[in-house]
């Protein structure tokens, strides 16, 4: 075991000619609050498909926890202890909220199809206990009044907080989030950062975010990598990467 | 909260479980007093079988969210074997319930084994390419039946695909299937009594199903499949699991076809991909996903047919009319926001009326 | 020399099943939907020729000329009242559903119009076959004509596509409906326009295949669409040249497996191929493959 959560080495991948991701190298120690940030089109959530599976890379190595995940499928990846949330919003928009946190429950429900099928007593017992558990994980997200509604019917800030609770559901070790704050009011990201905070803290989980929100990576994040056309521009604690000429440089334009 | 979800699904299931009961028993009652007339009941093994075949698309077409025309394909895959199955062991096995289940779970069990083979390419295809490809598979299958011979002799089994006189039989043998005109002779085992139990069964396993772990991965792969995938659900199991259980559902009511009438044969609609269609019609206007729908639709459409016959020839003319006049009033969102409209503006004059309510 | 017949009927075959398919291909392309009605829409014009050459003594091209005009208007008109309305529908299976009604619709108006018994097709081909090899080889001139028109449409509408204003138009619909809107593109009408041409081309496939099969009845265009269909898709649903590919193609493998194999296992033969050049390529010959973006 390692005292880095996750361990990306000169991670690259290439879309016919074009190298849109050359070269990250990235440590995040257990428990960190880590952001990913850099314009449009950096690379950045190529990182994260990279990092969940979606992307095989074309070289560079994944170490999650001392285990190697490089170019494993997104199934597995999940099952080592990756978490994701996706930029564009994807829920199981046709399944009730609660039920959406239970289907990230799936892998630690511990019945069987037939099972299910001749409803056991064992169907009874975990569906009990993962309701609960989704109750629980819907209650830190302040959903748990909406639980019976359809996901499709949650406004916008609501169902990025759905997002976090379907990945956390999934018992993760480090928990990716794709831009969470994307679309929120200013009262809505502030509330929104005290979560992320609870979630680290009471999860004592390592998190990894991309953002553009720069209020939101300063409050939050401990320390930054700054992507830029697919290289690594800056790396370091969170207020000495702001205030590098060369990142201002780049998010400004010379 | 969490009570409620669980009392409320479930009483949505039992809901229909009762209707299907109710409807049965009043079926029993009605043929027991002689009020049905002889077309009437010569519906009711049918209308079970379409419901078991609507009941287990509807899986695939709605729980899944993939497109299947050639369901009624796993239903002739059934049908055969079964029956196959049936005249061998007709003089073998004479207690008839027992070789009747037993035939059942064979052609089940037979088409299932075609689900799985048709569950490969799935994983590969998307949407259209998808139904095109069950629509050949289909195709495939009754061209096959229909021109398939075989008998058998003390030997053991000949194939041929030409002529009945290829099988070379001895003289103790006995031609089982006979090119296109099929099988004829298998023992009328199908009673409305069993398939009404075929029905119960498909409903409980399916909507137990949907309500389990299994269903609720089954259903998160049809909203989203790379977020399922996130969540670390297999797709590739569950799609497969899903093509295997409808499957083996179609195969169950191709049994009850085949021992349901004097012969069987694969030619004309009856496997063909307007069956399919046919099915398939009554799964989306009952509702997609709506497996009470899917019961109700069934039962309307395959009456509504018979119940036109006043009309004589513009019939299905009529048929085709209202099958798009149906599919615009349900779908067209110009209609559904009529109709919410049209809704609200009740709402708002029966509240006036009801001053309470326009408070609330 | 057989074989050479064999492949020149299996051409001929082809031809019609890629005029057929650029139909469902281009319709297919613009309005996301398979237009299930588009094999009856080759009975309805085959039915328009018949009864215009036998019962008002038409002259053949005349009558095709018609029937292409009627069949226009018929494919418009279905468009407008039953698709159109569903085009932004919640489910894509709607208007599927909707597309088997009107092929319903069109078969059983058919059946009371012009009653279930077959009606003899009169060729409406006539140049006289071409013996080749001391006769051992003949083409008929219903083979030659259906080739040569099939290759003449196809490098039509390829010029069509991408030399004309309502050609890109096309492309444009097809590939984003919102943004060709924003562009200023009609996108009813270039989605109307798509419809009258393959509504077009159904009726002049109607005139080719009943010229060959002369057996005309209101199921006649079923089989001919699903086989179309499948020449489609065979070769990349969506791509103008692929249905020219996957029609022919599909027509040659028809008749040499009716042929070689068995009369009656070709189309299972044809479907069997289907699927293993869909195991093989997911989106046909030349579809593209089109990833999600994550």
């Amino acid at each position: 075991m390692s005292e880095n959560m996750l361990e990306v080495t000169n991670l690259c991948i290439s879309f016919g000619g074009l190298r849109a991701v050359d070269g990250l190298n990235m440590k995040i120690r257990k428990g960190q609050l880590y952001g990913l940030i850099g314009p449009n089109g950096a690379g950045k959530t190529t990182v994260f498909n990279m990092l969940t599976g979606v992307y095989k890379p074309t070289s560079g190595k994944i170490m999650l926890d001392g285990e190697n995940i490089t170019g494993k499928p997104s199934i597995a990846i999940n099952r080592a202890g990756i978490a994701r949330t996706f930029q564009n919003i994807r829920l199981f928009k046709n399944m009730s909220v609660l039920d959406n946190v239970k289907a990230g429950l799936h892998n630690h429900m511990k019945y069987t199809t037939i099972e299910g099928i001749l409803r056991l007593p064992r169907y009874f017992k975990e569906e009990k206990r993962a309701t609960e558990k989704a109750m629980e994980l819907l209650k830190v997200f302040e959903l748990d009044g909406e639980a019976q509604q359809l996901a499709a019917n949650l406004p916008y800030g609501k169902q990025r907080k759905l997002e976090i609770a379907r990945a956390l559901a999934t018992d993760p070790k480090l928990l990716l989030l794709d831009e969470p704050a994307a679309g929120m009011n200013p009262n809505e990201t502030e509330e929104l950062m005290q979560t992320i905070h609870f979630v680290r803290d009471s999860f004592k989980m390592t998190i990894l975010l991309i953002e553009h929100d720069m209020k939101l990576v300063s409050g939050i994040c401990e320390e930054l990598t700054v992507l830029n056309f697919g290289q690594e521009l800056a790396q370091g604690e969170t207020s000495a990467v702001l205030n590098d000429p060369k990142v201002i440089t780049a998010y400004l334009g010379e | 909260m969490k009570k409620l979800n669980i009392s409320k699904t479930s009483r949505s299931n039992f809901i229909t479980y009762g209707m299907v009961i109710v409807l049965a028993a009043l079926m029993m009652i009605l043929d027991g007093a002689g009020v049905l007339s002889s077309s009437m009941r010569g519906f009711l093994v049918p209308m079970c079988i379409y419901i078991i075949m609507a009941v287990s698309l509807n899986l695939v077409v709605g729980i899944l969210g993939e497109l299947s025309l050639g369901h009624a394909g796993f239903m002739c895959i059934g049908a055969y074997t079964s029956a196959v199955f049936s005249k061998c062991m007709v003089d073998t096995i004479t207690f008839a319930p027992l070789r009747f289940t037993i035939a059942i779970l064979i052609g089940a069990a037979c088409a299932a084994v075609f689900g799985v083979l048709i569950g490969i390419p799935v994983l590969r295809l998307k949407g259209d390419y998808l139904a095109i490809v069950t629509l050949a598979f289909g195709e495939i299958i009754k061209n096959i039946c229909n021109v398939i011979n075989l008998g058998v002799d003390s030997a053991g089994m000949h194939i041929s695909f030409d002529k009945a006189s290829d099988l070379n039989l001895a003289e103790d043998g006995q031609i089982i299937i006979k090119g296109s005109q099929g099988i004829s002779g298998t023992p009328k085992d199908s009673t409305f009594l069993v398939g009404v139990i075929l029905v119960m069964i498909t409903l409980v396993v399916i909507l137990n199903l949907i309500n389990s772990r299994t269903g609720r991965a089954i259903m998160s792969i049809r909203d989203n499949r790379i977020a399922a995938q996130s969540i670390g659900i297999d797709v590739t199991k569950y799609k497969l699991m899903v093509f295997t259980i409808s499957a083996a559902f179609a195969g169950a009511a191709g049994a009850l076809y085949a021992h349901n009438y004097a012969t069987l044969t694969a030619t004309g609609d009856k496997f063909n991909y307007n069956a399919s269609i046919m099915i398939l019609v009554y799964v989306v206007l009952g509702g997609i996903g709506n497996i009470r729908g899917s019961i109700i639709a069934t039962i309307i459409l395959y009456i509504l047919p018979e119940k036109l016959r006043f009309l004589k020839d513009y019939r299905m003319l009529v048929y085709a009319i209202v099958l798009i006049l149906v599919m615009l009033y349900n779908w067209s969102p110009k209609m559904q926001e009529y109709r919410e409209v049209l809704r609200l503006k009740l709402k708002a004059k029966f509240g006036k009326l009801n001053k309470e309510e326009s408070i609330t | 020399m057989t074989f050479l017949n064999y492949l020149i009927n299996g051409l001929s075959l082809g031809s019609v099943y890629a005029i057929i398919a650029l139909g469902y291909t281009m319709v297919y392309g613009i309005a996301k939907m398979l237009n299930f009605a588009h094999g009856d829409i080759i009975m309805v014009g085959a039915y328009i020729i018949y009864y215009s050459m036998t019962s008002f003594g038409i002259d053949p091209i005349l009558s095709i000329v018609i029937s292409m005009v009627l069949c226009t208007v018929l494919g418009v008109v279905i468009e407008r009242v039953a698709y159109r309305p569903l085009r932004n529908a919640s489910s894509s299976l709607a208007v599927l559903i909707t597309a088997i009604g009107v092929s319903y619709l069109l078969q059983n108006t058919a059946l009371l119009m012009f009653s279930a018994n077959t009606k003899t097709f009169s060729s409406v081909v006539a140049i006289d076959p071409i013996k080749l090899f001391d006769g051992q080889l003949t083409i008929s001139g219903e083979a030659i004509v259906t080739i040569a028109v099939c290759i003449v449409i196809m490098v039509g509408l390829t010029l069509f596509v991408n030399k004309t204003k309502a050609g890109q138009a096309m492309q444009a619909v097809s590939e984003d409906k919102g943004a060709a809107q924003l562009m200023g593109i009609n996108v009813n009408g270039t989605i109307a326009l798509t419809f009258a041409i393959g509504s077009a081309l159904a009726a002049v496939a109607g005139a080719l295949m009943c010229s060959t099969y002369p057996n005309l009845t209101p199921y006649t265009g079923t089989m001919p669409g699903i086989k179309a269909f499948v020449a489609a898709v065979f070769g990349g649903i969506g791509s103008i040249p692929g249905a020219m590919i996957g029609g022919l193609l599909i027509g040659i493998i028809e008749i040499l497996g009716k042929a070689y194999i068995s009369s009656q296992l070709a189309d299972a033969i044809v479907f069997a191929v289907l699927i293993i050049v869909l195991l093989v390529k997911p989106t046909g010959i030349l579809g593209k493959n089109i990833q999600e973006k994550v």
